[in-house]
């Protein structure tokens, strides 16, 4: 498609303006979008994953304490986290557990955790009740939502997980 | 082996166009990340760590009621065009397909359930992804599907859970609940009445954002946006989805008064501009995708104004769909260079539209403000 404002072939910018209930569109290549200023579709809000490494890096490297931390399991360093963002493996969690605190109230705004509760093989007392809070949340739910059969399902959970009497 | 024609509705029900607000919302997805013990994450797995995730994923559905009569597709097992169909049908992501060279990464793989609208994915950068695809705004059914395979899968397979951070993902942007939710929205109103950029710095500001039709990193096309919740960790997965629900039904509200503004201030210009993108769609010979997505976005607001009486939204969700690249070379049994498939995809479009009988301006009624939903 030829730009309107250049002619050159490859107008890439379609913008659609009302101005005194007026409709116009223009076609432009993106140099002349560019000169003229046009707000494209604005940029996805994302979260400044790296910004938020990078300056958890520089917090830490005051400490110079976090270059040598290295998960047993998995073998990442804090270095390789802070390069791609990612974890490498379940206990990576807990060995840059102290790091990764900060970062998750910058991202998340806590580190609690308030989903629903999985259940481990011998669960602790604790645990079991949070799991039955979830339940109970759940079943509550279903019952709003008239779903019964759904709602038959999460109480016959609950009974098994229920301590007897 | 499995292959495409055993997926059970090809994962295609959301293009019926039958949830809430079908006109303005595409398809609903929620999806939850989850990684078993004692393996590293995707990104960081050894393909023996894949293989075992796929083994013991495997063992878990062979025991399902519900799952075992669905369709296990290895990445590796199935060809490179049927690969980018089910890319094309959002069904997989691009993680799956790998890069050019190397094909997918061993032990990655789709579960398609026989019933629900729903699939798993294996070994992606979570070694399992389970999500919902739902036609329209139907959030917490969404959230509902997904959450029932979670709990079954949860008490088969050992989730890596921390106490206090829920569950464990590679990427901390997922942790806790490890849920997204998005809604898959068509937005002219607000971009034509330039009030869009207001609605998607609010998103911001209520922990939302929003993203393009492909997912992350991808642009914008058409008018078409998925917005869904930034934040994963110190909510219940109800209240991210009730929060989300709240704020998608504010923007249709914000969308469809925007649309009223356009036809009442903006008639003529308005119907000539959804006229001209039916006309194009219905007679060109050559169509680039974006420029269809283009037209498709125009003809789609004036399907919703009822300025083109008779044409359907699924007609239009099923364009979208069927004229993407793997698509076309799927229907025409052979590769197409881009010049080819722009033919194609021109052909196809003017063979369902004229399917669809002939759509034509001046009937009665039409494009009232009072009919917009």
């Amino acid at each position: 498609m030829v730009c309107d404002n250049c002619g050159s072939d490859g107008a890439v910018v379609h913008l659609t303006q009302i101005v005194n209930n007026q409709m116009s569109t223009f076609h432009l290549c993106e140099r002349c979008a560019a000169e003229k200023g046009l707000e494209t579709t604005p940029e996805p809000i994302n979260i400044p994953l790296t910004g938020f490494l990078a300056q958890m890096g520089e917090e830490e490297s005051t400490r110079g304490e976090s270059a040598d931390l290295r998960c047993s399991f998995c073998g990442l360093t804090f270095d390789d986290f802070r390069e791609t963002g990612r974890l490498g493996c379940p206990h990576c969690y807990a060995t840059f557990e102290g790091h990764l605190r900060g970062l998750l109230r910058r991202i998340h705004g806590g580190t609690q955790h308030m989903g629903k509760v999985y259940l481990p093989p011998n669960p602790s007392a604790t645990e079991m009740e949070k799991r039955l809070d979830t339940l109970r949340r759940k079943l509550q739910r279903a019952v709003e939502a008239e779903d019964f059969e759904r709602a038959a399902q999460i109480r016959d959970q609950i009974r098994t997980l229920e301590p007897a009497g | 082996m499995d292959d495409l024609t055993t997926i059970p509705d090809h994962g295609l029900s959301w293009l019926e166009a039958s949830g809430d607000h079908a006109e303005i919302v595409l398809s609903t997805r929620v999806r939850v990340a989850r990684n078993l013990q004692g393996h590293a994450f995707g990104p960081r797995a050894r393909v023996n760590d894949r293989e075992a995730v796929l083994g013991r994923f495997r063992g878990f559905v062979s025991g399902s009621k519900q799952l075992c009569k669905g369709a296990l597709l290895e990445m590796a097992g199935i060809d490179a065009r049927e690969r980018r169909i089910l890319l094309e049908r959002r069904l997989v992501t691009r993680d799956l397909l790998g890069d050019a060279e190397g094909g997918p990464p061993g032990g990655t793989a789709v579960m398609l359930a026989p019933n629900d609208p729903l699939s798993v994915l294996v070994n992606e950068e979570d070694h399992l992804r389970l999500q919902s695809l739902l036609s329209g705004l139907r959030l917490q059914e969404a959230w509902s599907v997904v959450d029932r395979m979670d709990e079954e899968m949860g008490q088969e397979l050992p989730y890596a859970y921390h106490h206090e951070f829920g569950f464990l993902t590679s990427c901390p942007t997922n942790v806790g609940t490890g849920l997204r939710a998005s809604v898959f929205m068509h937005l002219p109103g607000l971009v034509l009445t330039k009030e869009i950029g207001k609605v998607l710095q609010g998103l911001g500001q209520v922990g939302l954002t929003f993203r393009g039709l492909y997912g992350e990193g991808s642009e914008v096309v058409g008018n078409f946006f998925q917005v869904s919740n930034q934040t994963t960790l110190g909510k219940t997965e109800e209240d991210l989805v009730d929060h989300l629900d709240r704020i998608v039904r504010q923007v249709i509200q914000y969308e469809t008064h925007a649309r009223r503004v356009l036809l009442r201030d903006a008639r003529a210009v308005t119907e000539d501009k959804v006229w001209r993108a039916y006309g194009l769609l219905r007679y060109a010979q050559s169509l680039p995708f974006e420029e269809l997505m283009n037209l498709l976005s125009g003809v789609r607001l004036g399907v919703s104004l009822k300025l083109l009486p008779g044409l359907r939204v699924y007609t239009l969700n099923k364009i979208m769909i069927f004229t993407q690249p793997a698509h076309l070379e799927q229907a025409a049994g052979r590769d197409l260079p881009p010049a080819e498939s722009d033919a194609h995809r021109a052909a196809y479009v003017r063979r369902v539209l004229a399917a669809e009988g002939d759509v034509l301006p001046g009937s009665s009624g039409e494009g009232d403000v009072s009919d917009i939903a």
